[in-house]
C-alpha cells in the first residue's frame, strides 16, 4: 500500500503531475487509476462549500483517493502546518499567513493565487435598521459586529472604513468571519461586515449589501503543495483542479471572484 | 490514627498509587513547562504594559469574581434542594443541571442568545419594556460565565451536602430550630469547606471561559474582551504576545487560589 503510494507519486513527479490536469480534470478514469491513500487539504473556512465539493469530484475520478479536510480560520491552519501537521496542501484566506508557511519553508514551489473574495454588508432578512452603505456603521444606535483586527476580514475591514473615512462603532470584534454572520442570522446585531461569499451561502436569513470602497480590500486566497505533503501526487492534482476551468466555475459560482 | 501515620512514615506512598501520580504530574504540568519554555522573557515587561492587557485582565477577575458570587447566591440554594429536599423529579432536576457541563460553550452562548437576546424569548420582552439589551455588555459576560461555571459549585456542595452528617441538624430541629435556622446556623458553618472548594472551581473556570462569552457578550476591548478572548485574538497575529498573555492569566490565577487557600486552610487548621 505504502510502495504504490510511494510509485504512484513517483509516477505523476516525472509527467508534473497530470492526473486531473487543468483542463477537463473530471475525464479519463484511466489516468485516474494512479492516485491512491488519503489527501489531507488543509483550507480557510470560507471554502468549505467549494472545497468539499471539489473534493467530491476528484475522489469520483480516483476511487482509491480518500480527500480529507480540515476548514479553519487561516491563522489556526497556518499554526497547526508550521507545527507539524501531516498536511498536503494548504489554502490560505489571505497572503500573511500563506507566508507564514512559506517563509518556514514548508510550501513546495511558489504559492499560486485562485481566487479572491470582497467584504459585503450583511443584514438580516428585510434589513430592519435600513442600512444602506459602510456609513451607517457610525450610528450608535444600532447593534453592528465586525471581526477582530487580528484576523483577516477585521484587517479587511479596517482597510475599507479607512478608505471610505468612516468611524465605525462596532459592538463586538468577532473572532472570524462566521461568528459575525451567526449573530446576523439570529437577528442579534443591525449589519456585519463579512465576505460576499458568506452572504451568499447564508441563504434567505441574511441579505448582502455591497458598497464601493470594497475594493480597497480584495482578498487574495493563495493555495499551495506542502513540502512536507504525505501524498505530494494527490496533493498536485488537487490544487490543479482547483485552478482549472472547473475549479474557477465552481468558485464563482459560490461569489468568488477570479484573481 | 495518629499512631498509624507514624508508622507509615510520610515517604511511603505505595507504587501502584505512586507511578500514576507521577505521570498525572508530568502530563498537567509539562504543558505549563512548554508555556515557559517559549516566553520571550526579554520582551515580557513591553507585552505585559502593552495597551489593553490590564483592562482585560481586569475585566476577567471582576467579571469571573460576579459570576461566582451569583452562582454563591443561588447555586447553594440549589444545591441544598437537590441533596436535602423530597421534592419529585429531583434526579431529573440534577440532570439538567449539569446539562451547562456536557454542552460545548459555543452552544451555550447561541442557547443565551435564544433566551436573553434581542430576539430572545426573555430578551425581547426586556428590550420592548424596559430598554435592556444584553448581549455585547459586561452584564453578558457575567451572565455567559455563570451559566458555565455554577453547574460546578452546585455539584461540589451538593456532594459535601450528601457527606456532611445529618444528625447535626436533626438534633438542630429536636431543639426547635426552623429549617432556615438550621440551614444558617448548623449545615452552612459544617460544608463550608464544601462551599470555598466548589467556589473556587467556578472562579477558575468563568475566569477561562472562552465559548460562551465570545458567542453571547462578544468582544470588545474594555466591555466584554477578557483575557481568555484576548489570548485567543493576540494568538492569530503574534503567538509570543498570547504566550505571554496566558502566563499573566496564569500567575494571577494561581496567586488568588493560593492566598485563598492559605487563608481558608488556616482558618480550617485553626479550628480545632
Amino acid at each position: 500500500m505504502l510502495a504504490a503510494m510511494l510509485l504512484a507519486g513517483c509516477g505523476s513527479g516525472d509527467d508534473g503531475g497530470t492526473s486531473g490536469g487543468r483542463d477537463g480534470g473530471t475525464g479519463g478514469g484511466a489516468v485516474g487509476g494512479d492516485l491512491t491513500g488519503t489527501l489531507t487539504v488543509f483550507a480557510a473556512a470560507s471554502l468549505t462549500g467549494v472545497f468539499t465539493d471539489l473534493g467530491d469530484r476528484l475522489e469520483a475520478d480516483h476511487p482509491d483517493l480518500d480527500v480529507q479536510f480540515n476548514f479553519a480560520g487561516s491563522s489556526a491552519l497556518a499554526t497547526q502546518i508550521t507545527q507539524g501537521a501531516p498536511a498536503d496542501v494548504f489554502a490560505s484566506a489571505n497572503t500573511g499567513q500563506m507566508n507564514v508557511v512559506a517563509d518556514a519553508d514548508l510550501a513546495d514551489g511558489e504559492p499560486e493565487v485562485f481566487t479572491a473574495n470582497v467584504l459585503e454588508i450583511a443584514v438580516p432578512a428585510g434589513n430592519p435598521a435600513d442600512v444602506t452603505g459602510l456609513a451607517d456603521f457610525e450610528r450608535e444606535e444600532l447593534a453592528l459586529a465586525v471581526c477582530a483586527p487580528e484576523v483577516p476580514c477585521g484587517a479587511a475591514a479596517e482597510d475599507v472604513f479607512a478608505a471610505a473615512g468612516v468611524t465605525a462603532r462596532p459592538d463586538t470584534q468577532e473572532e472570524d468571519v462566521r461568528a459575525a454572520l451567526t449573530k446576523v442570522e439570529l437577528g442579534e446585531v443591525d449589519a456585519a461586515l463579512v465576505y460576499a461569499t458568506d452572504v451568499a451561502a447564508a441563504g434567505d436569513s441574511v441579505e448582502g449589501i455591497s458598497f464601493p470602497e470594497a475594493e480597497d480590500a480584495v482578498n487574495d486566497y493563495p493555495v499551495c503543495v506542502l513540502a512536507d505533503a504525505p501524498n505530494p501526487a494527490a496533493a498536485r492534482a488537487f490544487v490543479e483542479l482547483v485552478l482549472s476551468d472547473e475549479g474557477r466555475t465552481a468558485l464563482a459560482d459560490a461569489g468568488f471572484r477570479t484573481p | 490514627m495518629r499512631r498509624r501515620r507514624a508508622r507509615g512514615g510520610q515517604g511511603s506512598v505505595p507504587v501502584p498509587l505512586l507511578v500514576p501520580a507521577v505521570v498525572a504530574v508530568a502530563f498537567l504540568v509539562l504543558p505549563l513547562v512548554g508555556l515557559l519554555v517559549r516566553t520571550p522573557w526579554s520582551e515580557l515587561g513591553s507585552q505585559l504594559t502593552a495597551p489593553g492587557v490590564g483592562q482585560a485582565l481586569r475585566l476577567s477577575l471582576v467579571s469571573a469574581s460576579l459570576a461566582t458570587a451569583v452562582s454563591l447566591v443561588l447555586g447553594v440554594p440549589l444545591a441544598w434542594v437537590l441533596a436535602r429536599s423530597r421534592i419529585r423529579g429531583r434526579g431529573v432536576l440534577r440532570a439538567l443541571v449539569t446539562v451547562p457541563l456536557v454542552l460545548p460553550p459555543v452552544v451555550g452562548g447561541v442557547a443565551l442568545f435564544l433566551v436573553l437576546g434581542r430576539q430572545g424569548i426573555v430578551g425581547r420582552w426586556l428590550d420592548e419594556a424596559f430598554g435592556i439589551t444584553i448581549p455585547f455588555t459586561t452584564t453578558a459576560v457575567v451572565i455567559a460565565e455563570t451559566f458555565v461555571a455554577m453547574p460546578f459549585l452546585v455539584i461540589s456542595v451538593e456532594g459535601a451536602l450528601r457527606a456532611a452528617d445529618a444528625r447535626y441538624e436533626e438534633a438542630a430541629a429536636t431543639l426547635g430550630a426552623d429549617r432556615w435556622t438550621t440551614f444558617r446556623r448548623v449545615t452552612l458553618p459544617l460544608v463550608a469547606p464544601g462551599i470555598a472548594a466548589g467556589a473556587v472551581l467556578c472562579w477558575a473556570r468563568a475566569l477561562g471561559e472562552f465559548g460562551a462569552t465570545i458567542t453571547f457578550a462578544g468582544n470588545f476591548p474594555g466591555t466584554t474582551q477578557t483575557m481568555p478572548l484576548a489570548v485567543y485574538l493576540a494568538l492569530q497575529r503574534d503567538p509570543e504576545s498570547a504566550i505571554v498573555l496566558s502566563l499573566v492569566l496564569l500567575v494571577v490565577s494561581l496567586a488568588t487560589l493560593l492566598l485563598l487557600r492559605g487563608r481558608w486552610l488556616g482558618r480550617a487548621g485553626a479550628a480545632p
